[in-house]
């Protein structure tokens, strides 16, 4: 008799697939991400925010292994906090992704995960740091997540300098549609976190209301 | 007297902010506190990636000091600390930390023997109006003035800086400057002296 071993989506690693994509504008950054979370083939989680607060105006996405990338953002966010009460002023968003990359590297054999950390301070104004296997650089923008790869050549076509919070979110938007259509990790609903020197908001987009490209 | 001895607190790296730090009591008190404040920035360094802003690293050092002053084992720091450092964004920042644990912003601010005499000389002037050389030239005016002829030794003065001037980099004046200051605090003193003579 065969050993009963359970559906396979129970023993397949929990990984969120995932699009995600962190941009920064004249005076603050656009995060936005995908929704799905998959082990192996099976969909677990249609409609997860990927978008993570780290601080009030810090945000960071999360790609890789769900639990991995879960874990270091609580972590990161419980020492932004201590952080910020002894050097009695908002965190930099250096010291956020410092935090990150620290963990990320220190770790680095052990996790999967891949942070893109993005926010606004009063040094530096928008800062989009990508943290991937322990490295530490800051870029106008970052994608990441399985997704990421279909979308390189239209987000390095598209890009431009100097674009408004407007147009920021809109190029978010069509980013992770592209990419979502294309990529079976990465589907359901388009979060989008737009952070300024006035305060942060939270969006979601539904999957109707998505914008449609020439195959849909 | 004891003069003011500079150093950087920071290791000669490049992506620290240098601060100026100075120092007044048990020579090998200041050193160990010294170590110990350097240590603070690096690791604030290695973990935040930027460098400590200047009241972090003084409240850090200020709590170190205090420490030693709880427990009867040990005998608290015998030396004053005076920190300084210059940022774009922030501006210039002067901290002191005293061997009771105490540690606050200043304009101004004197350690040392002669202190309150250097005190009454400080609040003389209206620091938020000078540049950076006008100072150097008073600080060594007063200097010269609060060194008691009688009962000091003879000295030398020492004389460093940081600020926009240098950059945000902690650098010894340079000879020309600080000859210049040199200048100004012994001919102030003798016109004093003058002034004394005239009375009788």
């Amino acid at each position: 008799m065969l050993e009963e071993t359970g559906p396979e989506w129970l023993s397949e690693e929990v990984k969120t697939g995932t699009t995600i994509i962190a941009i920064e504008f004249n005076g603050g950054v656009v995060l936005g991400s995908d929704s799905r979370v998959s082990a192996g083939s099976s969909v677990v989680n249609r409609v997860m925010n990927k978008l993570s607060p780290l601080h009030d105006k810090i945000y960071c996405a999360l790609s890789g292994s769900a639990a991995d990338a879960q874990t270091i953002a609580e972590m990161v966010n419980y020492q932004l906090d201590v952080h910020s009460l002894e050097i009695d002023e908002d965190p930099q968003v250096r010291s956020a992704a410092t935090l990150v990359r620290n963990i990320s590297y220190k770790y680095k054999e052990e996790l999967s995960a891949h942070l893109i950390v993005a926010g606004w301070d009063r040094k530096d104004k928008g800062q989009v740091f990508a943290t991937l296997n322990g490295l530490l650089t800051r870029q106008p923008f970052a994608v990441g997540g399985s997704g990421s790869s279909y979308v390189y050549g239209f987000v390095d076509a598209e890009y431009r300098k100097g674009m408004n919070k407007e147009e920021c979110q809109q190029f978010v938007v069509n980013t992770l549609s592209l990419a979502m259509n294309r990529d079976g990790s990465s589907g359901g609903v388009a979060y989008i976190v737009s952070i300024d020197e006035h305060g942060t908001e939270e969006k979601v987009i539904l999957g109707n209301d998505l914008p449609t490209f020439f195959d849909q | 007297m004891n003069r003011a001895d500079p150093k950087e607190t920071c290791c000669h790296n490049d992506v620290m902010t240098p601060s100026l730090q100075a120092v007044a009591g048990l020579l090998a008190d200041a050193r160990s506190l010294s170590e110990v404040a350097r240590e603070e920035a690096s690791s604030f360094r290695s973990n935040y990636g930027h460098d400590i802003p200047l009241k972090h690293l003084s409240d850090r050092v200020a709590m170190y000091v205090h420490a030693y002053t709880l427990y009867s084992a040990v005998r608290p720091f015998g030396c004053s600390f005076i920190l300084g450092s210059y940022d774009k964004d922030d501006g210039p920042q002067l901290y002191m930390v005293d061997p009771s644990g105490i540690s606050h912003g200043y304009w101004g601010c004197s350690i040392g023997k002669a202190k309150q005499a250097a005190k009454t000389e400080i609040e003389k002037l209206q620091m938020k109006e000078m540049t950076c050389r006008e100072v150097v030239k008073e600080v060594a005016k007063i200097i010269y003035i609060v060194h008691d002829e009688v009962k000091d030794k003879a000295f030398e003065l020492e004389l460093s800086w940081v600020g926009e001037v240098t950059n945000g980099r902690h650098e010894l004046v340079p000879k020309d400057v600080r000859e210049e200051a040199e200048k100004y605090a012994k001919d102030s003193l003798e016109e004093e002296d003058d002034s004394d003579e005239d009375n009788m």
